[in-house]
C-alpha cells in the first residue's frame, strides 16, 4: 500500500503539488492521469524519494518513508526514457540491484534469466541497450526494477517515448504482467485511454491537485468536475450541460427539455455515425449515433431535429475551461 | 550535406594540406633533424646527466599534477553539472582563469605568494619548505596552468548524459559511491580521457609559468621544455631537437595508454 497525506511541493514560486493525498491499495494498478504540468510526475518522484516534499507524509507498506532515501524505500522505478545503463549488457542492467545487494552470483544469474523470460527478452542477455528497440529497452527497465522485488512499482510515463502500436501492445502486456506479479503499481500517464484500459483505479490530476479518484467506470460515468469529464472522453455542450456525444438523443419532434438544431454534416464512420449540428444559439455540437438510429431518422444535412441529453449529469456549475 | 565530387576532393585536399603544413611537416622535421647525424649522437644527447634529470623531473611533475587535476576536475564537473549552489556562475568563470591569464603572469603571481618575500613564502621558508626555485613551485605552476582541462571536458558530458541513470541506480539500492563508480564514471570515461591527454600535453609542454618559478637549476629544476630552450639558445640545435623528440615520445606514450581504455564497441544513443 502507498499512502500519501497532505503533500505540498514548491519549486521556487511554482507550486507543483498542493496538499495532495492519495491511497494506492495493495496489489492494485493505479494510474495518475493528468495533462503535462499537473504535478503527476512530481508526486511519483516524491513517492520514489527522488524529490523531497515541503510538507506532508509518504507511507509505503506500513513504514513512514518520508525522508527515507530512495535506496531504502523498497521501490522499483521505471523512467520515461528508460534510463538504461548504456555501458552494461542487458544481463548486467537487470542484475544491477542484486549485484549492489551482493547476492550470490548463481542466484543473480538465475533470477535475471527468469525475469528476462517473463518480460520476453530471453536470449538477449549479452546485448547492449543500444541494440534493443524502444519497447525492448523499456521491458528491460521493468525487469531491472522488478529484480529487487520492490514493495511498489512506480512507472513514470513508461510508454510515453514509444510509437502508438508498440505503446498499445506494451499496455496490454503490462496489464497481464501485473495480473501475474501482483506488485502494487502506480503509473503516471497523460493518455486517458491508457489509464482507462489498464488501471483498477485512476486519480485525475490538474493544477497540482487531485481532482477525483475512482475506478475508470466511476470517473467516466460520474465525473465530479467538468475537467474530469472533459479529460476522460469527448464531450459536447448542450445548453448549460456537458454531455458525451453518445448520450444525446435525436428526434424529429420536440420533447421535454429538447433543443432545436440543424444538421450541418453527417459523417459515416462504419458502424458509427457522427452528426454535426448547429443549435438555435449558433453553438455547434457533435452527436454520436448508431447506423440504425441515423437511418431511422433519415438524417441529412439541412434537416431540423430536436436534441436532448439522455444522461443525468450534475453539470450545472459553470465550466472554468471554456471561460 | 551533399557536396559535388570535385568540391569534395578540393575540400579534402585543403584540409589535409592545412594539417600537413601546420602539423606534420614541423613534427616530421624535428624527427628528421634529430636523427640526421645518426642514432648514436641522439642517444648521447639524451643521456647526459642534465637530460636524464630533466626527463625524470618532467615525468615527476606530470605524475603529481595530472592525477590531482583529474580528481579535482571530476569533482568540480559534478558540482557544476549537478549541483545547485550560490556562486556557481562565478566558480564556473574562475575555472577558466588559467586559460585567460598569461602563463608568465601565473608564474609571477606564484612568486608573489610563495616567494621568500611573498605572502606565504616567509612562513614556509621558516618551516624549511622552499617552493619557488624548487620542485614544489614547478608542480604548483603546472597544476595551475592545466587545471581547466578535465573540468571542461567532463562537464558537458555529464550534462549530456543527464542524471536519470544515476537516479535509476539509486532506486535500485546503489549508494553514492557505488553509483559514481559503476554508472557515472563509465559514462564519462571518454571525457576524462580527453581531459587527461590535454592535461598531460600541457603539463609536459608548459614553458612560461614553469620558466618563471623554476630558477632553471640544471640537474635540479630544469624540465625538458626548459632544457630544449637552453640548448637552443646555446646553439646546441641538435641537442634541442633530441630533447624535443623525447617530449614527443612522452606525449605519444600517454596517447597510446589512453587508447587502451577505448570501449570494445561503439555504443549508440541508447
Amino acid at each position: 500500500m502507498i499512502s500519501v497525506t497532505g503533500v505540498t511541493k514548491r519549486f521556487g514560486d511554482y507550486t507543483a503539488l498542493d496538499d495532495v493525498s492519495i491511497e494506492v491499495p495493495d496489489g492494485s494498478l493505479t494510474a495518475l492521469l493528468g495533462p503535462s504540468g499537473s504535478g503527476k510526475s512530481t508526486l511519483l518522484r516524491i513517492i520514489g524519494g527522488l524529490e523531497a516534499p515541503d510538507s506532508g507524509r509518504v507511507v509505503i507498506g506500513d513504514e513512514d518513508a518520508t525522508g527515507v532515501p530512495p535506496q531504502r524505500r523498497g521501490i522499483g522505478f521505471v523512467f520515461q526514457h528508460y534510463a538504461a545503463f548504456k555501458h552494461m549488457t542487458v544481463r548486467d542492467n537487470v542484475a544491477f540491484g542484486l549485484t549492489v545487494r551482493k547476492r550470490p552470483k548463481s542466484e543473480i544469474r538465475e533470477r535475471v534469466d527468469e525475469l528476462l523470460e517473463i518480460v520476453g527478452l530471453a536470449g538477449y542477455q549479452t546485448r547492449y541497450p543500444s541494440q534493443l528497440s524502444g519497447g525492448q529497452r523499456q521491458r528491460m527497465a521493468l525487469a531491472r526494477a522488478l529484480a529487487v522485488q520492490p514493495k511498489v512499482l512506480l512507472l513514470d510515463e513508461p510508454f510515453g517515448a514509444l510509437d502508438a502500436k508498440v505503446r498499445a501492445d506494451l499496455r496490454e502486456w503490462l496489464r497481464k504482467l501485473h495480473d501475474e506479479v501482483h506488485v502494487t503499481t502506480l503509473l503516471v500517464t497523460h493518455d486517458q485511454e491508457e489509464a482507462m484500459s489498464i488501471a483498477d483505479q485512476i486519480a485525475v490530476m490538474d493544477h497540482s491537485r487531485i481532482e477525483q479518484i475512482g475506478t475508470p467506470r466511476e470517473l467516466y460515468d460520474h465525473p465530479t468536475t467538468p475537467f474530469v469529464m472533459r479529460f476522460l472522453g469527448p464531450v459536447t455542450r448542450l445548453g448549460e450541460a456537458l454531455v458525451r456525444p453518445h448520450d444525446i438523443a435525436l428526434s424529429v419532434d420536440a420533447r421535454p427539455g429538447s433543443h432545436e438544431a440543424q444538421v450541418a454534416r453527417v459523417v459515416h464512420l462504419g458502424f458509427e455515425v457522427r452528426a454535426e449540428l448547429v443549435l438555435g444559439d449558433g453553438e455547434e455540437i457533435a452527436v454520436q449515433l448508431t447506423r440504425a438510429e441515423a437511418d431511422e431518422l433519415e438524417l441529412a444535412a439541412g434537416d431540423i431535429v430536436h436534441v436532448r441529453s439522455t444522461a443525468l449529469l450534475p453539470q450545472t456549475e459553470p465550466d472554468p475551461l471554456s471561460a | 550535406m551533399t557536396v559535388d565530387r570535385p568540391w569534395r576532393i578540393g575540400l579534402r585536399t585543403l584540409a589535409l594540406g592545412y594539417l600537413a603544413l601546420l602539423l606534420l611537416v614541423p613534427v616530421g622535421m624535428i624527427f628528421y633533424r634529430t636523427f640526421e647525424h645518426g642514432v648514436a649522437a641522439v642517444w648521447e644527447s639524451v643521456t647526459t646527466p642534465a637530460a636524464i634529470s630533466s626527463f625524470w623531473l618532467t615525468i615527476e611533475v606530470m605524475a603529481i599534477a595530472v592525477p590531482l587535476n583529474t580528481v579535482f576536475g571530476i569533482v568540480m564537473a559534478m558540482a557544476l553539472a549537478r549541483g545547485r549552489f550560490p556562486g556557481k556562475g562565478i566558480l564556473n568563470a574562475l575555472i577558466d582563469l588559467p586559460f585567460a591569464v598569461s602563463p608568465v603572469v601565473i608564474g609571477l603571481s606564484l612568486i608573489l605568494v610563495y616567494g621568500i618575500n611573498g605572502w606565504l613564502g616567509g612562513a614556509l621558508a621558516d618551516a624549511g619548505i622552499q617552493v619557488i626555485f624548487s620542485v614544489p613551485g614547478i608542480v604548483l605552476a603546472t597544476i595551475f596552468v592545466s587545471l581547466p582541462f578535465v573540468v571542461r571536458e567532463v562537464t558537458p558530458v555529464l550534462k549530456e548524459i543527464g542524471d536519470e541513470q544515476e537516479q535509476a541506480a539509486a532506486t535500485l539500492g546503489a549508494g553514492g559511491w557505488t553509483t559514481f563508480r559503476r554508472i557515472t564514471l563509465p559514462a564519462i570515461r571518454w571525457g576524462v580521457a580527453y581531459g587527461v591527454v590535454l592535461s598531460v600535453a600541457r603539463a609536459i609542454g608548459e614553458f612560461g609559468a614553469v620558466s618563471v618559478v623554476s630558477g632553471k637549476i640544471s640537474g635540479e629544476t630544469e624540465t625538458l621544455t626548459l632544457l630544449v630552450e637552453k640548448r637552443f639558445t646555446n646553439f646546441d640545435v641538435a641537442g634541442a631537437y633530441a630533447a624535443s623528440a623525447l617530449l614527443a615520445l612522452i606525449a605519444l606514450a600517454v596517447l597510446l595508454a589512453m587508447t587502451t581504455i577505448k570501449p570494445r564497441r561503439e555504443e549508440g544513443d541508447a
